[in-house]
């Protein structure tokens, strides 16, 4: 028993080139949905990226957002409402070879994951966080979420919600560690491939949020950003703008996405919505790196080091070493 | 005068910081190295920073030894230590000191400058000879205040030479532990110490005028000896096991900290997660990806735990789940010994999430327990909970030193091709078995879910798609069952009453029952290691005896309370489950002191029954 007992004993499949490849079942969500959207960026992300689909694993929380596995013909895990982040980083730990994405939503991870997303960020693992942030609660029928804008009525705010909305962003960047943030509008999709694309290329904890359309329960709500182009700020520089939207899109900026101070000024900015790579840092070290650093787990060396440790509790006889 | 016995129980008690404890332990290990058997049980004060001299402060260790193996803490001690006359005042208040138990008390409180302390000192001087113990006062401060500037620091060497003396313990095995114990510190320290250990041994060897004798018989085998949750740690390695994650918890932890220092040098990982929730589904998604993961907790964060529980049942993922029992329920009693969690580990999670229920017998157990729950959440894909509790936790044991077997690390994961077109929850249609399909497998893909599924891993909406995973997933502990071997009667297969046990009392109930039969009465013992599933053969036992009765550290409603009669009594855990799958009528005894159960405790509970049903009402 040479390879360790996760080392896939088979070679991967020939190459998958075709956006089928990576397409299963037909999504169930609204019409309108902004899921649809990222669904369609990520299937393209893995053609252009061919990814082999069984070294993909997509995992996920609880809500419409977490559905999204469902509908890839990948690896997926469908965890628990809040818990997708550990049981990703999990994975990764365990199988530092796989491409690990998480989806994830607003009330899954700002609200019940918390927790689990701050200190995602300071692990800063090899993962692609999808943050499908629709400002509401959708698979429980709206309820407020933790992104919902002042005021926001819904079954549990009737009279409307009452505390300012948390700016994941801004969280996001106070958080030591982080090492790739971006921004999307799920209206955009050539931006959003384009940012999660990205997102994927970087090594450590990708963040991305993307502003999504619920129009079960939202309708309308993103309308003023998505008729007025100029609501919409491009940060520019990272992006491969084609003539076509930037000719739309005019409202452009230079970012210069290594320093956190200007990051931190583009993320407070609500109105109008900066797209783009808000951060980025590539030197930051990832866990799983920083304790995959040891020795690669084998019989031998399990042998040895039982041994090793049973050699320090030995009492009878006197002398240490293994029973003749 | 020398006397030769076949055992003695032993305390060294001090405030925390005046190193009993570590005392305790060397002894323990130079009569273990002696040949001896020995149980130690660690006294814990409940708060960090107790007051000094205090009853709540009293800090140290227990040490049982005897000829041969030693399975407990024993009942009542014989000889104790104690460096302030506070600390002892509590084990006598607790009724741990045996009438006439001999008392090593440190003098030094006598000549005390605060009138209040020598006041206290002398009331409880006097009231301990005058109940009737051998008290020796000692100045072992002042003895020791000849070699050393501080002798708050030595004088727990200074005490270990003593009883050396007394013991009859061999000095060069005592300098050879003092070198152990001091290791890591340079060769002063370890001289210094050896120097204390010399004059205490000196000083008991002019001084008292009693010496024991407890003869070995040595075991023929290797013996290593180490507390419940080093066993655990060294366990969790021997399986096979690579990542670990935990979130820290007492009585939990000490196994943690022991792994982080050994387990990196094997390529494992010790994670510690941002809480319970977290470290419970990292080790999940560890799982899944391939490896067997082990979550560590104790109570409140085995309760943090049950969601995702559910999750690894529902998807079935292997998972080994380690509670190390404490006194509950919340935060509860942290640092006391209590078995209240039987229950939670059988039912925590919501709905029908059937896992697999192992409980510790011992300290040797909490080692091979391991490679056990590893191999069986891997074969049948599930979770195995494994029970520990705080008494085994810090007891130390000696134990045949286990010989490594590559085996123990052989993973049951079928590795070969997944076939176009296989589904992940293709169900064996009598065991419920599926082979494991983990990422990295072409033609394996498919989406796992905490949603009910179909054998494709799609989400069912029907009723009976749900039902068909319900069935299987039950059916999967009867598979298990069919493999298990129903553990021996301890003592005749029939009799007037069998005492029932689990995890960390076995000791104590087999001696209760040996003490029991020599009397003369007809009463055995069953302990019982795999508690879901049961194996087969458990109710006939149980029916080949007059009465039943369990023996259990958690709640049980006393009959004496007014309230409590036989329709609205709550029964002890095992008793409750033992009744409803059995249709037997189960007594229960129960006790929830914090500590170990004594053996004496056992025999008077049993003695009870067996009397009472002697004399017909
Ligand atoms: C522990 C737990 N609490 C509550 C729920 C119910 N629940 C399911 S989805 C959801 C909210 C999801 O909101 P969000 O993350 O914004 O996702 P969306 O549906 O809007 O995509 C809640 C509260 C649950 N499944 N588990
Ligand atoms: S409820 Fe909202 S978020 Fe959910 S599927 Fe419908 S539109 Fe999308």
């Amino acid at each position: 028993m040479s390879l360790s007992l996760t080392e896939c004993l088979l070679a991967t499949t020939q190459e998958p080139r075709e956006l089928a490849d990576y397409q299963t079942g037909v999504p169930r969500w609204c019409n309108g949905c902004g899921d649809n959207a990222i669904l369609s960026a990520v299937q393209r992300l893995c053609r252009d990226e061919k990814l082999a689909p069984e070294k993909t694993v997509f995992v996920s929380g609880i809500g419409c957002s977490s559905r999204l596995p469902h509908y890839m013909n990948t690896y997926g895990f469908h965890g628990l409402h809040g818990r997708a982040l550990p049981l990703a980083e999990g994975v990764k730990m365990s199988r530092p070879d796989l491409h690990v994405f998480v989806s994830t939503g607003d009330g899954d991870c700002l609200s019940i994951g918390a927790a689990h997303w701050i200190h995602a960020l300071r692990y800063n693992m090899d993962l692609t966080v999808l943050l499908h942030d629709n400002r509401i609660y959708g698979l429980t029928k709206k309820q407020v979420s933790p992104t919902s804008p002042l005021g926001t009525k819904s079954n549990t705010t009737p009279k409307g919600s009452y505390l300012a909305p948390l700016n994941p962003l801004t969280v996001t960047l106070g958080v030591q560690n982080v090492s790739f943030v971006a921004q999307a509008v799920d209206w955009i999709p050539e931006l959003l491939a384009e940012i999660i694309a990205a997102a994927y290329r970087h090594k450590g904890l990708s963040f991305v949020r993307i502003v999504q359309r619920c129009p079960e329960f939202q309708p309308g709500a993103f309308d003023p950003f998505v008729l007025d182009p100029k609501r919409t700020l491009i940060l520019r520089n990272e992006l491969t703008l084609s003539a076509a939207l930037a000719k739309v899109y005019t409202n452009q900026r230079e970012h210069d996405a290594s320093s956190i101070d200007r990051a931190r000024e583009i993320a407070s900015i609500e109105d109008p919505i900066p797209v783009g790579i808000l951060f980025r840092d590539e030197t930051v070290p990832c866990y799983e790196d920083l304790r995959h650093a040891g020795q690669p787990h084998t019989p031998e060396l399990v042998r040895r080091g039982l041994e090793a440790e049973l050699d320090k509790f030995t009492v009878w006889p006197g002398a240490p070493g293994p029973a003749a | 005068m020398t006397t030769t016995i076949s055992e003695h129980i032993v305390e060294i008690i001090s405030d925390s910081g005046e190193g009993a404890q570590r005392c305790g332990q060397a002894f323990a290990a130079i009569a273990a190295k002696s040949g001896n058997g020995i149980w130690t049980v660690e006294i814990i004060p409940a708060e960090i920073q107790p007051p000094a001299r205090s009853i709540a402060g009293a800090s140290g260790n227990r040490v049982r030894l005897g000829s041969g193996p030693v399975t407990n803490g024993g009942d009542e001690v014989d000889l104790v230590v104690a460096f302030n006359e506070q600390v002892l005042l509590g084990r006598v208040r607790a009724g741990e000191l045996k009438p006439g138990c001999t008392i090593l008390l440190e003098s030094m409180w006598r000549e005390h400058r605060d009138p209040t302390i020598v006041r206290a000192y002398l009331e409880t001087y006097e009231m301990i000879v005058a109940e009737g113990y051998r008290v020796i006062e000692i100045p072992m401060e002042r003895e020791c205040r000849q070699l050393v500037s501080d002798p708050r620091k030595g004088k727990n060497m200074f005490v270990l030479g003593m009883l050396c003396s007394i013991y009859d313990l061999d000095l060069a095995l005592a300098r050879e532990q003092i070198a152990i114990t001091f290791g890591k510190k340079d060769e002063k320290v370890i001289a210094t110490n050896i120097q204390l250990l010399e004059a205490g041994s000196a000083w008991a060897d002019a001084k008292l005028d009693f010496k024991y004798r407890v003869p070995a018989v040595p075991p023929s085998d290797t013996q290593v000896v180490m507390n419940g949750n080093t066993a655990l740690a060294l366990g969790i390695l021997a399986s096979g096991m690579e990542i670990c994650a935990m979130y820290p918890i007492t009585p939990a932890t000490s196994a943690s900290h022991y792994l982080s220092e050994i387990f990196e040098r094997i390529g494992g990982v010790v994670h510690q997660a941002e809480d319970e929730i977290a470290a419970c589904t990292f080790a999940i998604g560890a799982s899944y990806a391939g490896k067997c993961a082990v979550t560590i907790t104790s109570g409140p964060g085995f309760s943090l735990k049950q969601e995702a529980i559910g999750l690894a049942v529902m998807a079935e993922i292997p998972l080994v789940v380690v509670d190390v029992q404490r006194g509950g329920p919340s935060t509860g009693q942290p640092t006391k010994a209590e078995q209240g969690d039987l229950l939670a580990a059988m039912f925590g999670s919501h709905g029908d999430a059937p896992k697999v229920v192992l409980a510790v017998d011992g300290i040797e157990d909490c080692f091979y327990a391991m490679i056990t729950a590893r191999k069986i959440a891997e074969t049948f894909n599930t979770v195995v909970v494994v029970l520990s509790d705080a008494s085994l936790a810090t007891a130390q044991q000696p134990f045949s030193r286990p010989v490594f077997d590559e085996e123990w690390l052989a993973p049951p994961v079928d590795q070969s091709a997944v076939a176009p077109g296989a589904k992940p929850y293709d169900w064996d249609p009598t065991t419920g078995l599926v082979r494991r399909s983990i990422p990295g497998q072409p033609h394996g893909m498919h989406t796992v879910t905490g949603l009910a599924h179909d054998r494709d891993s799609h989400v069912a909406y029907d009723s009976q798609t749900n039902e068909d995973g319900l069935r299987h997933r039950s059916l999967k502990l009867a598979a298990l069952q069919r493999t298990l071997r129903c553990p021996p009667v301890f003592g005749p297969a029939e009799g007037d009453l069998l005492l029932v046990g689990w995890g960390s009392t076995k000791g104590a109930i087999e001696e209760a029952v040996t003490q029991l039969r020599s009397e003369g009465h007809r009463v055995s013992s069953l302990h019982l290691r795999f508690i879901q599933p049961m194996p087969s053969g458990i109710g006939e036992i149980l029916r080949s005896f007059g009465k039943v009765m369990t023996i259990e550290s958690n709640w049980s409603d006393r009959l004496e309370d007014t309230l409590i009669d036989a329709d609205n009594r709550r029964h002890s855990a095992l008793a409750m489950l033992l009744r409803s799958r059995f249709l037997v009528d189960v007594e229960c005894w129960t006790e929830v002191r914090g500590r170990p159960i004594k053996p004496r405790s056992i025999r008077a509970a049993a003695l009870a029954v067996v009397e009472r049903e002697l004399v017909p009402v």
